[in-house]
């Protein structure tokens, strides 16, 4: 039951730590740098099934991102989790708002990572 | 558990060299060419036959017959090297011809017979015995591991 | 090492290029060049630190990180505009984060106080908000409403009998469905919790043809039987809260647990200041978009480099038989060869260039070096970066750290004169250090100048006397004396100072330079300041060598270390001990070593006068003549090393391949020239006889 998850971030250690957890609980993991590089790799990828995303990326941050996703009517209804911090509950709720599916809150334990995925993805 | 071990098939390359046949675990054996002239290598064993260029890579050549320690094989374009890769490490073994390839259940394998204890018997694996030949088993990670021990030494 | 360690190595890697792109885009800051996205750049590049060092427990890093992000958050929200002092604030948080880093790299830890001074700085910046610690924080403070339940029987021990659970009722909005949540998953995630009876309300549902899929028309009443936390449940529901109703009830028979507070998710060591509103222009459109890279294993880009070496020699062969063959230079094969060749030449130029990055990653480290030494040596110093993008090998470039800062600690130290000094000569009281690069003749130039008083030569003889490196009496030119600070053993502790002895002399730099295949020159005027130029391969893996024939072999000998080759006569060859012999190179002896001998290689020139003698040079061993059969010619040779599946040999640095196909050894200079030396020629025996047999 594994599944096709696109990582959006742009710090290397996070989307290894992502990596590491995903691909160990049976997952496909296919990342980008920054929300542009999310759009392209969504085109690109017509499978995939769950996008994890940061918020704050050089050109094309996690908002617009997700905006993006949400228009997009091939991948308006893929789930989307939002990595954020606990410091940062207001910008949890703008990408609430944005149309984010849920959240997670860094760092992150794998276990909840994984959970939460479960929580999201058919 | 043991069952599932001994039921395991395990797939060997057989070669010749001195009139003796011997297997290699094919999982260790990376390709078979021809034999070409070495560059020799200083300050090294003679079974070290020096090193060759296999596309880019320059790998060591040992002549297995002579690691054996029986005598220098006469190596001439009909020879063959089988290339090892071990890990990080590719080597070259010098042999007469590939014959075969061999099957065998690990049941099948029989330990060294003590009598036939010698230099060689430091790299043996095992025996495996197919109608009326018997193809002794080499470790080529020990065979590999010595190599560079030796040739430390030398 | 297990692979949260390899993610761990990964994060100080890529701490260390963010701390490079906020250094970079804090000095941009400082010279007034920066624009929105620099500042989003270098606020992204310290949150993701902080990010990090979250994931691998590095409290005290994250602490600080926090203040300093906060600080960052400020500025590009425009709440801070920074103006010449706080960027100073800015630039030595910078350096307080990296060595945070640091510490957490090597384990150790820093001083309690490290770095307090600039704390409290930036949280006078942040207008004291980077102090106030908002304890315990709740996670889901602007998302969750707990929902008020009635607990009047919260007394009930666990494990009760009957029936304890709870009686869920959800029913979604559309905008769950828009946010791409699935009831269904939820309900499921409620079955991992304990058996569920689910009970659907279809009430709402209208006709079909009034369907609107945006919308929700169904809603479910779940009892779920098990004794689990109530923060379990809402824990279930935790996306979707804002998006649906919820009523979560004990069941008839009450279970024991009661809410239970929310777990605290981030380390409690880890303060958390608020967030300012941020400012809604904030992302704007970046000015522009990043060059697109990838990250390769430098053994694919080896081999890669190795097949396409391969590829130029089996081309040459090619060519070479076609040659032979007869065919005419004009003849479509001929064209087809020649075409090929030169897309090959491209090819290799291309696939090593794979392998270079650009100089920037040294030289963004000094600008912080300068910073500090200027503060310890009281001096006010302009640092000026030139040619930063220039490319070389990522391996020179690794290697060319220690000697540029060793470099550039001695232009501030002994470079530039006190700032009284300055003034007292009629200079500017800054005083000025360049670091450049370029590329010329396949080679690349880095220089290290000051406009300083100029290498004091007086002083520097006077030193050499002292050490007993020159006699009082030798006569030398300039450049001979200015090279004397390379001599080992002259930077010894009479002349260390805080700065620039860290042990290491100019020796040291001038070893590192030529293990590098480089030159170092130094150019210096009194009065006028001092120019140190490294000349350096552009990548280790060429090296350009003269092909000699020993016995039936070739072999191959780096250019740098050959002084001179020559035809030896017979009366210059003295025979010395039992077995040796020296060669009378014009007034010097110089050990002869016949390489066939030495190496073992059957049927090379019995005598030396009948072939060619390379004299050779290694630092700090001094020379040696080599006896050859014959010099084949001169050529850039790609280096393969054999060590990997073989061992090291002594007299042997590494092999090649070469046009034919075939290996060639490349000869170890320094190791034989050492060995040699060692072994049989002590110095005082060479000049002993030399005195005996000289002129």
């Amino acid at each position: 039951m594994g599944k096709t998850i696109l990582t959006v971030d742009d710090s290397r250690t996070m989307r290894n730590m992502l990596v590491m957890a995903l691909t160990n609980a049976g997952h496909t993991v296919v990342q980008a740098e920054d929300g542009m590089h999310g759009v392209e790799m969504l085109a690109q990828n017509p499978g995939i099934d769950v996008i994890i995303t940061d918020i704050n990326m050089p050109r094309m941050d996690g908002y617009m991102f997700i905006d993006h996703v949400r228009r997009d009517p091939q991948a308006r209804t893929t789930p989307i989790l939002v990595l954020t911090t606990e410091s940062e509950p207001a910008k949890k709720q703008r990408a609430r708002d944005a149309g984010a599916t849920g959240w997670i809150v860094k760092p992150f334990d794998a276990e909840k990572l994984v959970a939460a995925v479960r929580r999201i993805a058919p | 558990m043991s069952d599932t071990i001994d039921e395991m098939r395990l797939q060997f390359i057989t070669f010749l060299t001195g009139e003796q046949e011997y297997g290699a675990n094919i999982m260790t054996i990376r390709e078979i060419r021809g034999w070409t002239e070495t560059t020799p290598l200083p300050h090294s064993p003679d079974y070290v036959r020096g090193v060759i260029n296999l596309r880019g890579v320059v790998l060591p050549v040992v002549d297995l017959k002579a690691r054996l320690g029986r005598g220098l094989t006469a190596a001439n374009p009909k020879h063959v090297i089988i290339v090892v890769n071990m890990g990080a490490r590719t080597l070259g073994l010098l042999v007469d011809a590939v014959s075969d390839i061999l099957t065998a259940k690990a049941a099948e394998i029989q330990p060294t017979p003590d009598l036939a204890r010698d230099t060689q018997s430091d790299f043996v694996e095992g025996i495996v015995v197919l109608d009326q030949r018997m193809v002794t088993l080499l470790s080529m990670e020990k065979l590999a591991q010595s190599f560079a021990g030796a040739a430390e030494a030398a | 090492m297990d692979s949260m360690e390899v993610i761990r190595q990964g994060y100080f890697q890529e701490c260390e290029e963010l701390l490079l792109a906020m250094e970079e885009g804090l000095i941009a800051m400082e010279s007034g060049e920066a624009d929105a996205e620099t500042i989003n750049a270098v606020f992204r590049a310290v949150h993701s630190i902080k990010g990090g060092g979250g994931a691998f427990g590095l409290s005290h890093l994250v602490k600080f990180a926090h203040g300093f992000e906060t600080v960052l958050d400020h500025v590009r929200s425009g709440v801070l505009t920074p103006e010449a002092d706080s960027i100073k604030i800015l630039l030595r948080a910078g350096d307080v984060l990296a060595d945070h880093v640091n510490a957490a790299r090597s384990g150790r830890a820093l001083a309690a106080d490290h770095g307090d001074d600039t704390v409290a700085d930036l949280a006078a910046l942040a207008g004291g908000e980077a102090e106030e610690e908002e304890e315990g924080g709740d996670p889901f403070a602007s998302s969750f409403t707990p929902l008020r339940l009635d607990l009047d029987d919260d007394t009930s021990t666990p494990g009760t009998p009957g029936m304890p659970g709870w009686r869920i009722l959800f029913r979604p909005t559309g905008r769950l469905y828009a946010k791409a949540n699935e009831p269904f998953l939820i309900l499921r995630e409620l079955e991992s919790l304990g058996p569920c009876e689910v009970e659907a309300d279809l009430s709402a549902l209208p006709p079909l043809a009034d369907f609107d899929t945006d919308r929700s028309y169904l809603g479910w009443t779940i009892r779920l039987m098990a004794d689990v936390p109530r923060a379990a449940v809402e824990e279930v529901f935790e996306f979707v809260v804002d998006d649906c109703v919820l009523e979560i009830e004990l069941l008839a028979d009450p279970v024991a647990d009661i809410e239970l507070p929310l777990p605290a998710m981030a380390p409690q060591d880890a303060p958390e200041a608020p967030q300012t509103p941020e400012a809604p222009d904030k992302q704007a459109a970046p000015a522009e978009a990043p060059k697109q890279t990838i990250r390769v294993d430098l053994d694919k880009v080896d081999r890669l480099v190795n097949l396409v070496g391969e590829l130029v020699i089996t081309q040459a062969m090619l060519t070479q038989r076609v040659t032979e063959s007869g065919l005419a230079r004009t003849s479509l094969v001929s064209n087809g060869l020649a075409e090929l060749e030169h897309l090959l030449r491209d090819l290799q130029e291309g696939v090593m260039a794979i392998r270079t990055q650009p100089v920037k990653s040294v030289f963004q480290r000094m600008p912080r070096l300068v910073r500090e030494l200027s503060v310890q040596t009281e001096k006010q110093v302009h640092l000026v970066l030139e040619g930063e993008a220039t490319e070389v090998d990522k391996t020179v470039i690794e290697r060319l750290g220690e000697p540029l800062t060793h470099m550039i600690r001695n232009a501030v130290d002994h470079g530039l004169e006190a700032t009284a000094a300055r003034i007292a000569a009629g200079k500017p009281a800054e005083g000025t250090v360049k670091l450049s690069a370029e590329h010329r003749g396949g080679r690349i130039v880095i220089e290290v100048s000051d406009n300083g008083g100029g290498i004091n030569r007086a002083r520097v003889r006077e030193k050499a006397v002292e050490k007993g490196l020159i006699s009082a009496a030798a006569v030398l030119t300039d450049e001979e004396t200015d090279n004397l600070i390379f001599k080992p053993g002259f930077s010894t502790a009479s002349q260390v100072s805080n700065i620039s002895g860290r042990g290491v002399g100019m020796d040291v730099v001038r070893r590192s330079i030529q293990d590098l295949g480089g030159r170092i020159v130094i150019n210096s005027v009194p009065g006028q300041g001092s120019r140190f130029s490294l000349t350096l391969p552009l990548t280790l893996a060429v090296l350009d060598g003269m092909v000699v024939a020993v016995g039936g072999q070739t072999f191959v000998l780096p250019l740098t270390h050959i002084v001179e080759s020559l035809k030896p006569r017979e009366q210059d060859i003295r025979p010395f001990g039992r077995d040796r012999s020296l060669l009378k190179v014009r007034d010097a002896y110089v050990p002869l070593v016949k390489v066939g001998a030495l190496l073992g290689v059957p049927g090379s020139q019995p005598d030396a006068a009948g072939g060619v003698v390379i004299l050779v040079e290694s630092e700090g061993s001094g020379r040696l003549a080599l006896a050859v059969d014959q010099i084949l010619g001169q050529r850039q040779v790609v280096i393969k090393s054999f060590e990997a599946n073989y061992r090291n040999i002594d007299g042997i640095a590494a092999a090649t391949i070469l046009g034919d196909g075939r290996v060639a050894l490349i000869l170890d200079v320094d190791g034989i020239v050492s060995r040699c030396r060692a072994d049989a020629c002590h110095n005082e025996d060479i000049e002993l006889a030399a005195t005996g047999t000289g002129p």
